[in-house]
């Protein structure tokens, strides 16, 4: 099992740390993983993005031009990256954000109002959250109590309170696949 | 024991804060400013020194003076800043002073690119400064190595008291990877009773210093050092074979271009075509006696050299290596420009072709 996972946005959209979220859950699993952000001045303003590998063997090349998954969560990240992900592998839009379609019929799109749904469980910040759900019951790749447990392990002592906030979050984001 | 996720640079800054680094002094540039910005905040609460400088000629300096008191003293940088530091790091070496040096290797000549690269081994492994003296080279390609290899370089500086270098291209020092913050192999090392901490009870003064105004000292003092590095090149050289046993074509390469080359690896072998991979982890010593007896095996028909440089470096070495027993191709950008899997595939199966 290996997947290899570009999640791209533009600086502040929280991609990177969808990344690190995805990293820390494969580790927590026994997974071997690498998270490999791209660095320099396409982060202000422009595109930002990681790449991220989940395996059960050692990570050969933490960087791969064709991802088997892409987390598009601005127009240009689509634009970018469609063309090279892996026949049949899927691409998890921020519907809120793209308004452009997956134009490859050989790929699973899914549209997730990231945006809008954060702003209903009443924090524009858990947007992440909502994605990372997606992700997780789109590829069924990590159980959800390891994310709901990394939550938990994220938010402590003043912080406890975000705690059902981001875990509603990403329950809804999975709903949004299931 | 349990894994903790690191990005490369912080974790190397931690890891020289475990070493017992006294002092760190550096200057930002990408890709390693992650490097001076963790040890910015967590060396002096160890009890160290962290001292951002007006320049990199500064910082090594600086490294110079610390070292020379007895201090485990660090600096770090990226290529064009690494360059500047020349002129200090044959000024150490030829004091025989221990220090650490990490080169975080970015694209070049020049400023170059802050993409990673891997253009800096010639300077690295020949020596970027004057005269006659060498720096220990480790080259991890991982995040797991990269700390592992820090901790043990300010060992290896003070068991030998020169300059360990630590080189990697920026990828290692930007993405994160699962590590484990096991114990790595300490040494038994001499008192720095050459210090230059006040005389006290001594009955002579301590001096650093690299100049020899008598030829005839001068030359005594080149071959007690020649003697030094003939030692690290018995005791010191460190590599991995992957698969070597049985491969018809051998893939060179350190770094970012060595995992990628892991990747190339099982989609040939699927296919079913005999490759290993020699990966040199000390780059300077050499590992030039181990692959000189893989160029000698008859089942080895070609080699592949890859590096993240245009014309390749490291290559010179395989061929020294190598001796010409067996051609060698290669393969390479510069640039921030990543060699690919599907490339090394393919110059994996053109060299078949030419060895067979």
């Amino acid at each position: 099992m290996k997947k290899e996972i570009i999640i791209s946005g533009f600086g502040g959209q929280g991609g990177l740390a969808i990344g690190k979220n995805l990293a820390e859950a494969g580790m927590a699993e026994g997974l071997n993983v690498t998270w490999a952000p791209s660095y320099g001045p396409e982060m202000r303003g422009g595109t930002a993005n990681c790449s991220v590998v989940l395996s059960d063997k050692p990570v050969g090349s933490p960087v791969f031009a064709h991802p088997t998954e892409l987390i598009a969560l601005n127009e240009p990240s689509l634009a970018k990256f469609e063309a090279g992900v892996v026949p049949g592998g899927m691409v998890f839009v921020n519907s809120d954000v793209v308004t452009d379609k997956v134009s490859r019929d050989d790929l699973t799109a899914y549209y997730i109002p990231c945006s809008k749904i954060a702003d209903e469980v009443g924090n524009p910040k858990v947007s992440n959250m909502v994605m990372l759900g997606a992700y997780v019951a789109g590829t069924k790749i990590l159980k959800p109590e390891t994310i709901e447990e990394m939550i938990q392990e994220m938010f402590t002592g003043a912080k406890a309170k975000f705690v059902p906030l981001n875990i509603e979050a990403f329950r809804r984001g999975m709903a949004c696949v299931q | 024991m349990e894994k903790e996720l690191w990005k490369g640079n912080e974790a190397i800054a931690e890891a020289a804060i475990r070493a017992g680094c006294d002092c760190f002094f550096g200057y930002p540039i990408t890709p390693q400013s992650e490097v001076p910005e963790y040890m910015s905040a967590h060396l002096p609460k160890a009890g160290g020194v962290f001292l951002q400088s007006e320049s990199e000629v500064a910082a090594i300096n600086m490294v110079y003076g610390a070292a020379g008191a007895g201090m485990r003293a660090m600096t770090s940088s990226s290529s064009p800043g690494i360059s500047l530091k020349q002129e200090g790091i044959t000024y150490i070496a030829g004091a025989e002073l221990p220090c650490v040096i990490v080169n975080c290797m970015r694209g070049g000549p020049g400023l170059g690119t802050i993409q990673p690269g891997q253009g800096d081994y010639y300077q690295a492994t020949r020596g970027g400064g004057n005269g006659d003296y060498r720096t220990l080279v480790l080259s991890p390609s991982n995040v797991q190595e990269a700390v592992d290899f820090v901790q043990e370089a300010f060992d290896i500086a003070d068991q030998y008291r020169n300059p360990v270098m630590v080189v990697m291209d920026g990828l290692i020092g930007q993405m994160m990877e699962p590590i484990e913050w096991h114990p790595v192999p300490k040494r038994d090392l001499p008192p720095k009773d050459w210090a230059t901490t006040g005389r006290k009870d001594r009955d002579h003064n301590n001096i650093i210093n690299s100049l020899y105004m008598d030829p005839n000292e001068c030359d005594r003092h080149n071959e007690h050092l020649a003697e030094k590095y003939a030692l690290m090149e018995k005791n010191e050289v460190r590599w991995e074979e992957k698969e070597c046993e049985d491969a018809e074509v051998i893939i060179t390469a350190y770094g970012t271009p060595a995992r990628i080359a892991l990747t190339a690896l099982e989609t040939l072998r699927a296919e079913g075509l005999k490759v290993g991979l020699f990966r040199p982890i000390t780059l300077w010593p050499f590992p030039e006696a181990a692959l000189r007896k893989l160029s000698k095996a008859d089942h080895v028909k070609a080699f592949v050299d890859v590096e993240m440089s245009s014309t390749g470096q490291m290559i010179d070495d395989v061929r020294l290596s190598v001796e010409g027993r067996k051609p060698i191709r290669y393969l390479g950008h510069a640039g921030g420009v990543m060699p690919t899997v599907e490339e090394m595939v393919d110059a994996v199966k053109a060299a078949l072709k030419e060895g067979k």
